[in-house]
C-alpha cells in the first residue's frame, strides 16, 4: 500500500502544472460555452436557437459520466487520437456545465427588464450594442450568485473526483497487470507517467 | 419658440397615414391620420388604454405597426421603398430613422451600469460616430443645462426620481433628435419634483426645434406649451384642437365626442 | 467508423437489462432520499439534541465530497471493515441514496418554512397536539410543494446512478462497456446509453415542469 502512495503523490505532482493549466482552461471553455448557448437561445434565428436548445438539452440530458465514456472510448475512433484522461475530463465538464451554464446566462439576461432594452434603442444602438454594452453587463450580476459557487467549488471537486477516478483506474491496472506478469514469471513493464503524456497525437 | 406654423411648414414632420395596430385580437389604433408638423409641440390626452403611448412607442419603434405607414421627416419609418413597394425595414434603416427620434420614458430607464455622464455620452459615441472627447464636452453642458452637474460620476441609483428624469432628458438630447417623445414623464416622480422637470421641459421647448410629441396628465403643462393638443379615446383622434380651445371652449356642443372630451377633462382637472 | 445498425437490434437486449437496473437504483434511491431526508429535516427544525449536530454535520460532509468518492469508501473500505455481505447493487441504492438524502433534507427545510406563520399559530390557537400540527397541518401543505423539486433530484440522481459502474454494478452504462468490449461496437453502445439517459431524462423533466406549473397555482 505505501508503494502506491508514493505512486499517487509522484502522479499528482507530475500532473499538477497540468492540472492547474486545464482546471483553468475547463472554467473557460464552461464560461465561454454557456455564454454561447445561453445567448444562442435567445437568438433572433430559428436554426441557432435550436441549435442552442439541443446542445443544452443532449449535454444536460444525457448522464455527465456517460459524456465521460463516450469522449474517452468513442471520440478516439472520430478524431483518430487519444485525449488524457484529464483532458477529457476537462471537455466534459466544459460542455456539461456550459450546458447549465447556458440556462444561467439565458435565465440572467431574460431578468433584465424589458425598460432596458427600450431605452437602448431610443439610444439608437445596434443589436450587439444593446446586448453587450446594456444588456450584459446588468446580466452578469445576476449570475454571479449561481456562477460564482459553481464554478469555483464544483470544478475543485469534480476535477479531483475525475483525478481520483483516473488514479483508481490506473492502480487497479496496474495491480492487475503485475499479478499477471507474476503469474507468468515476469518483471512488471517500466512505469509511465500517466498524467502528463498523451498517446499519440496532441490534444 | 413655437416656429411660426405658416413660416416653417414643407412638408409634415410626422404623418400617420392610416396606421392600425393591433395586440392580438386587441384593436389599439384604428385607421389613424394625423401630421405634426416641424417645431410643433402636441400633447396627447385621453383616458389610460386609449392609444396614447402606442403611438409613441410606434414612433421609437419599440412596437411593430400592423397596418399603414408612418412617415418621420418624410421618410417612411418602419418601411423601406423596393421596387415602388413599401417593405418592413430592416435593422439597418432602422438605426437610421432613429437618428431623428428621441425618447423619454415614465420609468427614466437609464442604464444602472453606466454612470451619470456615460450614460449620457455612449449613445452620441456608438451611434452618431462622435468622438468620447466631443460627447464628453456636450454631456457636460447638457447636465448643466438639466442643472446637474455635480452628478457627472453618480451612478443612477444615487439620484432622486427627478435628476434622474432629468439625466435621461440629457441623454435623449445628446443624440440631437429632431423629433422628442415624452411618454408620461412626471407620473413616476414625487408631486414636489414634478414642477422642475416640467419647466426643463417648457425650457428647451421654447429655445429648440425639436418637434415634440407628449403624453400627460398633467394639464396644466399642456395647456402652457402645447401648440396643438389631440385627444384620444379607444384609438381614435375625438379631439384636435389649440389647447385654449380645447381646454376652455364653454360652449354646450351636442356632439358626443366634445362630450368625451369634456367628461374627461373634468374627470382629470378634478383629481388634480 | 461506421454506424452498425445490427449493432443497435443487437445489444438492445443486454443495454434494456442494463436500463431496468438503473431504474431500480434511481427508484430505490430516491424512495430512501425522500424519507430520509424528511427525517432529517425534521431532526434538524425539532433540534433534536445531538441527533440535530449529528445531521448536521454528516450533511455537510456528505454535499463537499464526491458521490463516487462515497461509493468506493463505503464499498470497499466500510463494507468489508463492518463485515456484512453488502450486494454492489444493494451498496449503490444506500449511497445513492443516502447521498441524495442530505440534499432532499434541504428541501424539505424550505418547503416547511414556506409555510406561513399563521397557520402555526392557528394550529396553536386549536390547542392541536404538536404531532397533530406536523401530520394534520404543515407536512400536508409543505410535500405537494416540494414534489417538483424532489422529482428534479431523481432526475440527478438518474444521471448519477453510472457511477455506480466502478463497483460493478451491472448498470445502463456498465453493459454498454461490456458490450462495447466483447464486439468492438463501442460507438454504438455508448450511443445509444446516451440516448437512453436522454429520452427518460427529457420526458422526466417535461413532467417535472408540468408539476412545477400545477403546484404554482396551490
Amino acid at each position: 500500500m505505501s508503494e502506491n502512495f508514493g505512486v499517487i503523490f509522484s502522479s499528482i505532482l507530475d500532473g499538477l502544472t497540468t492540472t492547474i493549466w486545464a482546471t483553468l482552461g475547463g472554467i473557460a471553455l464552461t464560461i465561454v460555452l454557456a455564454f454561447a448557448a445561453g445567448l444562442g437561445m435567445l437568438s433572433r434565428w430559428l436554426a441557432v436557437r435550436w441549435l442552442a436548445r439541443i446542445y443544452v438539452e443532449v449535454f444536460r440530458g444525457t448522464s455527465e459520466v456517460v459524456q465521460l465514456f463516450w469522449i474517452f472510448f468513442v471520440l478516439p475512433l472520430l478524431v483518430g487520437f487519444r485525449l488524457v484522461p484529464l483532458f477529457a475530463g476537462i471537455l466534459v465538464l466544459g460542455l456539461n456545465h456550459g450546458a447549465y451554464g447556458g440556462e444561467i446566462v439565458r435565465g440572467a439576461v431574460q431578468s433584465v427588464p424589458k425598460a432596458q432594452h427600450e431605452g437602448a434603442i431610443a439610444c439608437n444602438f445596434s443589436p450587439a450594442q444593446r446586448m453587450f454594452r446594456v444588456i450584459l453587463p446588468q446580466a452578469v450580476v445576476e449570475m454571479m450568485p449561481p456562477f460564482g459557487p459553481d464554478i469555483m467549488v464544483i470544478y475543485g471537486v469534480e476535477l479531483a473526483f475525475y483525478l481520483v477516478l483516473a488514479i483508481l483506474i490506473t492502480i487497479v491496472m496496474r495491480a492487475l497487470e503485475s499479478a499477471g506478469a507474476k503469474r507468468i514469471g515476469r518483471m512488471p513493464p517500466p512505469r509511465t507517467k500517466f498524467l502528463a503524456k498523451t498517446q499519440g497525437g496532441g490534444v | 419658440m413655437s416656429v411660426n406654423y405658416e413660416q416653417s411648414f414643407n412638408g409634415p414632420m410626422i404623418q400617420f397615414d392610416n396606421v392600425v395596430k393591433r395586440f392580438g385580437q386587441l384593436t389599439v389604433l384604428e385607421d389613424l391620420n394625423f401630421d405634426v408638423a416641424p417645431g410643433e409641440f402636441v400633447t396627447l390626452i385621453g383616458p389610460s388604454g386609449s392609444g396614447k403611448t402606442t403611438i409613441l412607442r410606434l414612433l421609437m419603434t419599440l412596437e411593430k405597426l400592423t397596418e399603414g405607414t408612418i412617415y418621420v421627416g418624410g421618410e417612411p419609418l418602419s418601411h423601406l421603398h423596393k421596387d415602388d413597394k413599401l417593405v418592413e425595414a430592416n435593422e439597418k434603416h432602422l438605426r437610421e430613422a432613429r437618428k431623428k427620434i428621441g425618447m423619454v420614458f415614465q420609468q427614466f430607464n437609464l442604464f444602472p451600469n453606466m454612470k451619470v455622464l456615460r450614460n449620457i455620452t455612449e449613445a452620441p459615441v456608438r451611434s452618431l460616430g462622435r468622438s468620447r472627447d466631443e460627447a464628453e464636452k456636450r454631456g457636460s453642458e447638457l447636465l448643466e443645462m438639466v442643472g446637474l452637474s455635480d452628478k457627472v460620476d453618480a451612478h443612477p441609483s444615487q439620484l432622486s426620481g427627478g435628476q434622474q428624469q432629468r439625466v435621461a432628458i440629457a441623454r435623449a438630447l445628446a443624440m440631437e433628435p429632431k423629433v422628442l417623445l415624452l411618454d408620461e414623464v412626471t407620473s413616476a416622480l414625487d408631486p414636489e419634483l414634478v414642477t422642475g422637470v416640467l419647466h426643463l421641459l417648457k425650457e428647451i421647448a421654447e429655445t429648440t426645434d425639436i418637434t415634440f410629441l407628449c403624453v400627460t396628465h398633467e394639464m396644466q403643462f399642456a395647456r402652457d406649451v402645447s401648440d396643438r393638443v389631440m385627444m384620444f379615446d379607444s384609438g381614435h383622434v375625438i379631439e384636435d384642437a389649440h389647447p385654449d380651445k380645447l381646454f376652455t371652449d364653454p360652449d354646450p356642443d351636442p356632439d358626443p365626442d366634445h362630450e368625451r372630451t369634456r367628461e374627461f377633462l373634468h374627470a382629470v382637472l378634478d383629481r388634480g | 467508423m461506421v454506424w452498425d445498425r445490427g449493432a443497435v437490434s443487437d445489444s438492445f437486449p443486454l443495454l434494456l437489462a442494463g436500463l431496468v437496473v438503473t431504474l431500480e437504483i434511481t427508484v430505490l434511491g430516491s424512495l430512501l432520499a425522500y424519507v430520509l431526508g424528511l427525517v432529517f429535516a425534521l431532526i434538524r427544525r425539532l433540534r433534536v439534541p445531538v441527533l440535530n449536530q449529528a445531521v448536521y454535520l454528516f450533511v455537510e460532509f456528505i454535499r463537499s465530497t464526491p458521490l463516487l468518492v462515497q461509493v468506493f469508501v463505503f464499498f470497499w473500505v466500510l463494507q468489508p471493515a463492518v463485515g456484512l455481505p453488502i450486494s454492489a447493487f444493494a451498496s449503490g441504492v444506500i449511497v445513492i441514496g443516502v447521498h441524495y438524502a442530505c440534499y432532499t433534507s434541504e428541501v424539505y427545510r424550505a418547503g416547511i418554512e414556506a409555510i406561513p406563520q399563521g397557520q402555526w399559530e392557528a394550529a396553536t390557537a386549536l390547542n392541536l397536539p404538536r404531532t397533530r400540527v406536523w401530520s394534520g397541518v404543515i407536512l400536508p401543505q409543505s410535500v405537494p410543494r416540494v414534489v417538483p423539486a424532489l422529482g428534479n433530484y431523481t432526475i440527478s440522481m438518474f444521471k448519477e446512478t453510472p457511477l455506480l459502474l466502478a463497483i460493478g454494478v451491472q448498470d445502463l452504462l456498465n453493459r454498454a462497456k461490456e458490450y462495447g468490449a466483447e464486439t468492438f461496437s463501442v460507438t454504438e453502445a455508448y450511443t445509444m446509453a446516451g440516448a437512453f439517459f436522454l429520452v427518460i431524462s427529457y420526458v422526466a423533466s417535461l413532467l417535472v415542469r408540468r408539476l412545477e406549473s400545477r403546484v404554482g397555482q396551490l
